[in-house]
Formats: structure tokens, sequence, C-alpha cells
């Protein structure tokens, strides 16, 4: 029997058993290591509380081991759809397998898995490449043809949103030639990394002077740079720009203050669109594509940031 | 002769270790070197060994000059050495370390049956009953020694240095040891012996050469000296007259002391069984008994490195109560320990700092002892105890063993202690030191200073104690006075438990 | 007491004094210096400031390899005091109460240390891993997880504030390192540290309270990272449980190496792990402004921490002080030879 036959009889009978009772979710997270991670577990929870399901959450606490467990006991709960945020990309064939054995639909949430696709329905996430572009893209609008020269903060060296996010970004000023990335050291992800990096940049480059805009990988970093270039006697926001990616509270307070320019949304609602294919698929069997990109929205300062930090403080962050 | 050194100098540092020093070995001897600690013996081996290179003179081995640059050379050349603590590895088997470096292959693979066979060649004719096979560490010190002889032997085999390979060997392991040297000896190799026991170079040397302060002072037949002789050569004065004054001091009546300190009942299970003890003032008690009897451990519950879990200890003026030794130090005692090393020095401090040690802690860590205090103090200490160095500021690792044992005296008498316990004080110590060590004793008890003296060395410890008490098998057995206080009845008291209950009683 | 001091800390002051004669030739204003508003700014003063965290963490890092010991959970340490501080001034408690909350927590975890150490017995090396294994949880507890952050002025003022022209973290870690070494050498603290690690049975024989002793260097140490953790939070205002102190406990224990001190204990100079700190940063300075791409960081790090180690090791003294010894033994030679020439 496939998968796809399976899931269809699944449907029916879930179609059949409809409305009756609430629908089990079972909701395997990483764990707790980042706000966004916290904030992706809040909005998880929040959209399953609107829709009246029951979610049964686990954290993982980063191992593995834990989450095959915690997936074998969703199984053995029989709950009607499983979501999986998974820590590491390989060994989860048998896990899935018995999953798909249950008849139990399994959604991957912002991170994939090297399992054929056939083991589970969907999987929800961003492109880490498209966020950096669309990052880029504003900046190559913004300067509108005037020389921009680009100092970069990247994420931790050799971790894939570092590269995507910096590829993506290059790929948008690549056929720009009055935007240039003129220096970029790794800040590791960290608010310290990036203000010591950026006061190094600001030495530099003609205390900062000859800087036009920081691009971060993350908020954090450009939290920080906005510090370094505030203690160097310069304004952040319109002596150097700030672009950066997530689009985490803080940020948003930045740019209320006018100290951060834009950001590029790597959004925590990953349990929304992942509902949505779930109730689709329920109610008539449409199978949603495999892989769902979340949006990469851009913010900037005229989108209500006082608004926007409002609504996402108590998300967890 | 086999080798010939001659006019052989070395300095370090400027200070003269080695002054114009001639030497020789004959094929089928056994040399005696002799000398105090810092007399020259090890720099001069050391530059035989490769270990050192020689600033001036000529080495020469069956007359050809050599110029060894490193152990593994002067091997190949032929010269052999073996330590005190013996440096082969415990954790392989005794063929492992026997063909170490070379061992039989077969097939680029080490070939384990040739190895025990060449193994057992190798320690054929050495008198040794033992399995090749197993770990050198599970046999004792003494076959240890004659693997290392026996490996040394068959690596160089024509001289042969033994540096003070009899330490830590009781007599019958000794004798063991000097068989196989007196066979090599007829096999024809050259051994230069080096021991601090003058009895067991007078039983196994053919030749003695003395060195004192880098010196070589006579090189004559063993048959021709006498001990006396020799000791005044070693130390440049006479130091028999002294014991012998100090054995004769103890047929004079004893005076009546006062009570220092009487402990009651004190004992601990495993350690030793409880025992009485009272130490009056300025009386020099012995504490003898072997190895492993518990007289180290009696020590050590009187001074509170271990806690007593019975009895009591009592002053002039009350309880006192020692339940480490910074009570026991507060209560006036002070403690030189067995093993200088690893309880006794602090190795990288300076000798100053060694001696101010444990005065600055009963100060406290808030009352610094101002420095010019420290040197006046440590200089005091170098003078009165003559310590050799340099200086106050050489570290005391750097010393010789005699001269740490100095330092240890110093840092306890900086305090003016009521009661010292020193746990063989003169062990490993030159006879230069071992005289100055006994007298010091002397004139502290005369000072009023109470002591207890732990030592092997029974004829010491007669000369030295008011009052000796026997340790055997963790109890007291019997205490011994005046007339009874001979090496003989210690002996007796020590083998012999029924003649030991007669002494006490 | 002057020259000894000076004869202990050259190694290091002179490898100081090549690296940053090294970074002005890849980049030449290095040594710019300027009063802006009446504080010094240049590339020189962002080291030393950017030094604090490691400098504060090696003075206490020092005292406790001086007893034979190693603190794994400096790093820890920081993120527990930095959450805490940023927890008590964004609670409203105020700046003093704050600092007085962080390092009382810095303490308390030093003393935690220390008892492991010294009353328990246990390993030093596993002692404070539990710490360092436990602390960051501790942190992530006090900070829910999140990077607190907080608008306090006046504690924001540790970070970045300057006091007579020179960044605060300066002044922080130039007056922990001359009191504590004053607090040292002024007392018999400092013989008594390094006798109980050389040999700490010795000196307890010798009546040292080697105990009491174990706790208060771990205690210190505690209380080193307390400020640090400060410096750290107020720096980027804000206290993140997961990335502060991060693998510094380890640039702290290079710190102390580079400045010559063993880790078998004994002999130890603050002074000279200060310096050890400051070459740590002049590297990663002299890295971010050499500009080149991250991957290399590492590397280039590692490789001028290994010349200088093998350039300070005892081993090449010797070798070196052999090649000057065989020198003029040759030179003699061939004056001979030169003089010999116009014989025939």
């Amino acid at each position: 029997m496939t998968y796809k036959t399976l899931l269809a009889t699944t449907a029916l009978v879930a179609l059949s058993a409809g409305g009756a009772h609430a629908q089990v979710i079972g909701f395997s997270q990483i764990g707790s290591e980042s706000g966004w991670r916290a904030a992706e577990t809040t909005l998880t929870r929040m959209q399953a509380e609107e829709r009246g399901y029951d979610l049964r959450f686990s954290d993982a606490q980063q191992r593995q081991e834990n989450q095959i467990a915690a997936i074998r006991s969703f199984i053995a709960q029989d709950v009607d759809a499983i979501l999986l945020a998974p820590v590491v990309a390989t060994g989860w064939d048998a896990v899935l397998q018995e999953a798909a054995e249950a008849e139990i639909p399994v959604i991957l949430l912002d991170r994939m898995v090297d399992s054929s696709d056939d083991l589970y329905l969907t999987a929800v996430g961003s492109d880490l490449v498209h966020e950096g572009y669309v990052a880029g893209e504003w900046l190559v609008d913004t300067v509108a043809g005037e020389d921009c020269r680009v100092v970069e903060l990247q994420g931790t060296t050799g971790s894939s949103p570092a590269i995507d996010r910096k590829n993506g970004f290059e790929q948008a000023i690549a056929d720009h030639a009055n935007v240039e990335i003129v220096r970029s050291q790794t800040g590791d992800f960290t608010r310290s990394g990036g203000k010591s990096v950026m006061e190094g940049f600001l030495q530099a480059e003609g205390g900062g002077a000859d800087i036009c805009a920081v691009y971060a990988h993350n908020d954090d970093m450009a939290v920080g740079a906005i510090q370094a270039i505030k203690e160097a006697g310069l304004n952040p926001g319109t002596d150097i720009l700030v672009v950066s990616i997530d689009a985490v509270p803080d940020i948003f307070l930045a740019m209320a203050a006018g100290e951060a320019n834009a950001t590029v949304e790597l959004t925590p609602n990953m349990a929304g669109p992942a509902f949505d294919a779930l109730e689709a698929y329920w109610a008539d069997g449409t199978m949603p594509p495999k892989f769902i990109q979340t949006e990469s929205a851009l913010y900037t300062q005229d989108d209500d940031p006082q608004g926007e930090y409002d609504r996402r403080k108590d998300l967890g962050y | 002769m086999l080798l010939t050194v001659k006019g052989l100098s070395k300095s370090f540092l400027g200070a003269r270790a080695l002054d114009a020093v001639d030497f020789d070995l004959a094929a089928g001897e056994v040399h005696a070197l002799l000398g105090e600690n810092g007399a020259g013996k090890s720099t001069l081996i050391k530059c035989l060994t490769g270990a050192y290179h020689r600033d001036a003179g000529e080495i020469a081995l069956d007359d050809q000059p050599i110029d060894p640059r490193s152990t593994s050379q002067a091997q190949d050349l032929g010269i052999g050495t073996v330590y005190q603590e013996v440096n082969l590895l415990p954790n392989l088997t005794v063929a492992q370390n026997l063909t170490f470096g070379r061992e039989p292959t077969r097939f680029g693979l080490v070939d384990a049956r040739a190895r025990t066979r060449m193994a057992r060649e190798m320690i054929e004719g050495y008198g040794l009953d033992i399995d090749v096979n197993r770990d050198l560490s599970s046999y004792s010190v003494a076959i240890q020694q004659i693997v290392a002889i026996a490996r040394a032997v068959s690596l160089s085999g024509k001289v042969l240095i033994l540096d003070e390979p009899t330490a830590s060997l009781d007599a019958r392991e000794v004798e063991m040891l000097f068989k196989v040297v007196r066979d090599l000896r007829s096999r024809g190799l050259g051994i230069i012996f080096i021991s601090h026991f003058l009895d067991q170079v007078f039983a196994i040397s053919d030749r003695i050469t003395v060195l004192r302060n880098g010196r070589k002072i006579i090189t004559e037949k063993t048959a021709e000296l006498d001990r006396v002789k020799l000791i005044e050569h070693m130390l440049g004065h006479a130091l028999e007259h002294e014991v012998e004054a100090q054995m004769a001091a103890h047929a004079d009546e004893q005076p009546v002391r006062p009570l220092a300190f009487s402990f009651r009942g004190i004992g601990r299970q495993g350690m030793i069984e409880p025992f009485d003890l009272d130490i009056h003032e300025g009386e020099v008690v012995g504490l003898a008994g072997l190895l492993g009897s518990g007289r180290t451990e009696s020590a050590e519950l009187l001074y509170g490195v271990r806690v007593a879990l019975t009895g009591e200890a009592r002053d002039a003026n009350g309880p006192i109560n020692i339940r480490n030794p910074r009570a026991a130090i507060a209560a006036g005692f002070g403690f030189a320990p067995e093993d200088r090393k690893t309880d006794g020095i602090v190795a990288d401090l300076t000798i100053r700092e060694n001696i101010v040690l444990a005065l600055q802690a009963s100060k406290g860590w808030m009352r610094p002892i101002p420095r010019a205090e420290q040197n006046r103090l440590a200089d005091d200490y170098i003078r009165r105890l003559d310590i050799r160095t340099t200086g106050r500021e050489k570290m005391i690792g750097e010393l010789s063993g005699g001269n740490q044992q100095k330092v240890i005296l110093a840092r306890w008498l900086a305090m003016n202690p009521r009661f010292l316990i020193l746990d063989e004080p003169t062990r490993g110590i030159d006879v230069g030191a071992h005289a100055e060590i006994l007298r010091l004793i002397r004139e502290l008890n005369a000072q009023g200073m109470s002591l207890l003296v732990i030592s092997s060395e029974l004829e010491e410890l007669v000369a030295a104690s008011d009052r000796i008490i026997v340790v055997r098998d963790r109890r007291h057995v019997a205490e011994l006075t005046g007339a009874d206080m001979t090496a003989d009845t210690i002996v007796r008291a020590i083998a012999a438990p029924g003649t030991a209950k007669e002494a006490t009683a | 007491m002057m020259v000894p001091t000076l004869k202990r800390i050259a190694p290091q002051l002179s490898t100081l004094v090549a690296l940053i004669i090294l970074i002005t030739f890849i980049f030449p204003s290095f040594l710019n210096l300027s009063m802006v508003d009446g504080r010094l700014v240049g590339p020189l003063v962002d080291v030393a400031k950017r030094s604090a965290p490691v400098a504060l963490l090696a003075i206490g890092m020092t005292l406790v390899i001086a007893t034979k010991g190693i603190d794994l959970s400096v790093g820890a340490i920081i993120a527990i005091c930095g959450a805490s501080a940023a927890w008590a001034v964004s609670a409203g408690y105020g700046l003093g109460p704050a600092l007085v909350i962080a390092l009382s927590a810095g303490i308390a975890c030093g003393l935690w240390n220390g008892v492991l150490v010294s009353m328990v017995g246990i390993q030093p090396f596993v002692a404070t891993l539990i710490l360092m294994t436990a602390g960051r949880g501790i942190a992530q507890l006090i900070t829910e997880g999140r990077i607190l952050t907080f608008t306090d002025p006046s504690f924001g003022w540790i970070g970045s504030g300057t006091l007579f022209g020179l960044p605060v973290p300066v002044w922080l870690w130039l007056a922990t390192g001359v009191l504590m070494a004053l607090l040292l050498r002024r007392t018999a603290l400092g013989m008594l540290i390094e006798a109980v690690g050389i040999n700490r049975r010795a000196s307890a024989l010798s009546g040292v309270n080697a105990r009491v002793l174990l706790i208060a260097v771990y205690a210190a140490s505690g209380f080193c990272a307390a400020l640090a953790g400060l410096v750290v939070t107020a720096d980027i205002r804000g206290a993140d449980a997961n990335n502060a102190g991060l693998w510094l406990e380890l640039d702290a224990i290079l710190a102390v190496v580079i400045g010559g001190n063993s880790l078998l204990g004994g002999r130890f100079s603050i002074a000279a792990s200060v310096i050890g700190a400051l070459i740590i940063q002049t590297i990663n300075a002299g890295i971010l402004l050499g500009g080149f791409p991250p991957e290399y960081n590492l590397v280039i790090k590692a490789a001028l921490v290994v010349v200088i180690l093998v350039l300070q090791s005892p081993n090449l003294v010797t070798h070196f002080a052999f090649l000057r010894g065989a020198l003029p033994t040759r030179r003699p030679s061939e004056q001979v030879q030169q003089t010999g020439k116009p014989k025939p």
C-alpha cells in the first residue's frame, strides 16, 4: 500500500468522524534554544487554540531520541496529525514509516529531513536565500543608484543561514555595481558579536564615514551594531542604514526610534500554513505541495514598527 | 686501565661543581665513589654518561679518548648506568623492559617468542628465578634493580655505574644485589659504586675515591682505609668522637624533668592501637620499629594529620584538642615528615619562603612577615644550620636532600615549638649533614625543646634518645631506658615478643 | 619588588609590542589616538576595552590555576550574573541592588565550586564542569529564554561609559588587577596560594589552611566572572543567556597560559595573565582590521598563539642558548682559516 492511498483512507475516516470531537495534534518541538523558537512554540499553541485543536506539546531539549520517543507516544495516542520540527536531518525513516503505517499525517516545520517525501505530508519553512535576496533588494531600491559601501555581519561561520543569507543578498546586488560589500566578518549571530565586529568595521572604515549600510544576518547582531554606531557618535538609520533578517521584537523598537531601517521576517508562524494544509487535506483529501514556503515579508519604518513590537513582544521571543 | 679520567672540570653558572678531578677504573674492579651531597659525585657520573658536557679534561675508555654527548651514546660506547629509582617501565613486562628498543622482529612485527628467549638469555647467570612475561612492577625493587643491571650490562658491557642502588633495599636484597655485582666483577666489568652506606662500601669495593667540594681528596685501596679515616676525608673533620661523646652521655643519671605533654589512649583503628605517651621538657624520645609497624602512624595521630578516634592530649594547662595540624601547631607542635619530597618541601618556593611558611601560616595571611624580617630569618638559619646554598632565594627543590631537611628543620625552629616530631630526619642524607642534624637535635633539647625522633638507624637513635619506645604490629610494645637502651635490645624487642614484654616490665 | 615583576612580564610585554607593530604594518592607523568629546578613541582603546571580560576572568583564573586547579564555569557564571543584573535592573530595583545581586551570585557560584573542590574533594576540572553545564540553564531560567533587554543608562555606563577619558571596562580590569595584586602581594596570601598549589600536603602539614584558601580562590574567580558578566551585559544592554561568555573560559585559560603561568600550579603573575588577555584581543582586533574572510579567523588566531607559546617555551630558550653557545666556537675557526690564507 502506498502512503497516498493510506492517507486517502485516513481522510475518509476522519471526514466521517468529522466535527464530533476536537482534532488532536502532536507537536514535537526541538527545544527553546532561541527566542525565535520560543515564539514558534507560542504561535503554534495560539493557532491550535484558535482552531479548536487539542495540541499535545513535547519539548525534545535538542535530542533526537526524545523526538522519536515523542512521535511514538503520539502514534500510541492515535493523534490526528503530527507536527515535527526535526533537530537533525537524518535518522527519521523508521519512525516516519511507523506514523505512515498508523495512517497519521506528519508535517515538518522549519527544517527538512533526508527521508523520502512519501513519508510526510508536507514541510513548512522559509527560504533562507530568498530572505537575503529581499534584504538586498530593499537596499538596492533605497539607495536608488547612489554608491553604497556595505559592511556585512555574517552568522556563525559555516552555518546554513549564514551561507544562504549571504548568497541571497549577493544575488540581489549582483547587477548593481553601485552597491558593494566592502567588509564581511562573523558576529556569531550574537548581539555582543555584532557590536564588537561593528566597532572594528567603524575603526577600519574611517570612523564609519565610509560606510553607507550594514547588513546583518540576524536582528540581534543588528541591535549590537546599532549600539556600536551610536557609541561612535553616528546616527544609525540615517548616517548608516541598517537592514537585517528575522523580525524579532527588539528590531521594531529600534525601527520605531529610527535607528534601524528594514528587517525581513522569518515568521515563527509555521503552524498557520501547516494547519491550513491539514484542514484542506481533511476536508477533501487535497494533497498540499511537498514544500510550503512561508512569506518573507519586508518591514520598514513605514510599517507601524511600534505596533509590530506590541504584537510580538509577548510571543516569547 | 679500562676508564681514565684526567683533569675533569665542570661549572654551572660560575659555580665550580668539578675541579680538575682525576679518576680511574680497572676492569674487574668495584670502585666506590664517596662524598657528601654536593661533593660532585653526580656531576662526575653525568659527565661520564653524557648527560652533561664537561668544560675541560679528558675521558678515555680502553685508552681511546671518548666524548659522549648523550646517555645513549655513552651506552653505545660501553658505559651503562643504573639509578636508585629504577628507570624502567613498571607497566611493561620484564621481557619488554629488557629488549626495549631492540625487539626481535619477524615480518616487521615483534616476535614475542624470540623476545622471551632473548630476555631469558639476558638474565641468565643473575640467579633470578622469575617469569619474564610478568609485569616488572610485580617484582620487588631488588629484582627490578637486577633487571635494570642486566639490561645495562647487555647494552654497554664495559663500565657499569650503580648510583645508590641499595637505598631502598633490605639487608637480604642487598646481599642478593652484591652477589650479582661480584659476578659481574669476575666477568671483567668495571663497576663504579655510589652509596651512602659505609658498611656496604667496605663490603663490596676494591678501591675508594672520595670527593669533597668538587675536588678529588683521595683514592685508596679499601683494605688500607678504616672508617674513621674515611669519614674524616669525606667531612674534612672528625665525626666519630661526636657520636661517641654523645653515647657516653647516656651513662649519666637522668635528671628529673617536668612533664610537658601527656597523651592517654591515643589510637585509631587500622592505624595503631591506643597508646599512652608522656613527653617531658627537654626530653628526646626515640620511636623504633620496622617500616609499617605503626611508628609513622603514631606520629601522625599525635600531630593531627589523621584524627585520633580515641584518647586525649593534655599539656600543663589542661586538655588540648588536636583535630588537625593547625591545632597541633597552635599547641606548640612541629612535624618534619618522613617523605621529605612529597610532605615536607614546597619545591618551587625559595629557601626563604620554605623557612617562613609555617610561621606565616600561624600568623595568618593578614599579617605578612615583612621581607626584611624574612631575609633575616632565612639568613640566620642558613648560617646556623650550615645550609649549603648560593643564597636564600634559591628554590629548595634544587638543594641536596640533607640541605632540604635542614630547611625544614629551620621552618620549625623559626616557630620555636615546644614539641618537635622528626620522622626519619636523617634518611637519604649524606654523612656530614647526618652528623649536623644529630648535633642539632642535642642542641635543641638542651634548650628545653622536647623531641620525638623516629629512625631506622638504631645506633643513631640510641645515641640521640633519652628513652626509646619500640613499635611492633601497630602496638607500642616496649619502652627502653638507661642501660637497656642499645641497638641489640631494640632488635630483640622488635623481633621477639617474649623479650619485649620483659623489657616493658 | 618592581624589577623582578618587570623581568617576569618582559616576554609577554614584548610579545604584545611585537603584535602591535605587526598589525600596524597591515593596518597603519592602528596606533591612531584622538580625543573626542573628552574621551580617548582609537583602535588601541578599543582593544583595551574589548579585553575587559577575558582580562577580568584571567585575574581569577590565574589564582585558581596557581592552586593547580582550573575553573571551567566562568563563562556560565558570566551568563548567570549578567542575567541576574539585567533582571534586577529591568524589574526596577535600581543599579546598586542589581550590582550587589550580580556580584553575590558570582561569589556564590565560586563558593559552590570551592566547596566541591576543597571539601568534597572532586577534581577541579570535573567540579567546575558541573556549573559550566548547569549554569547556562540557570541563566536561561532567569531570562526565560530570551534576550533580557534593559534601558537603564547607568547600568549601560559600566559597559560603554567613559571615566577620565578611558572606557569604564578598562578602569574595571585595571582596578581589579591592581587591587588583587596588592591584596595578594602585600599580604601573605600570594605565597600561601603558591605553596598550596605546589604542594598542598606539605603546606597543610606546615599549618596552612589549604581548605579555606582553595574555597577563597574559587570565590575570587566567581567574583571576577561576575564583574565580567556585568561588563558583557552592560555592553549590549541585554542579557543573552545563550551566548554571554560562551567559550570565554577557554580564552581566559589561554590568557593565563600566554602569561607564562604553569597549569601545574605554583608561581603566578596576575600582570602577565592580564597582558595575555590583551594579546588575545590584539590578535582578534588584527584579524578584524586586516579584513580576512571569517573562515580564516580561528586558523590565524591558533597559528599566532602557537608561535607565541613556542617562543615563550623554556625548552626553546635552552635550545637557543645552545645555538648561541655553538656560534662562538665556529667563529674562531673561521678566523683561523682567514689568517691562514695568506701564508702559502
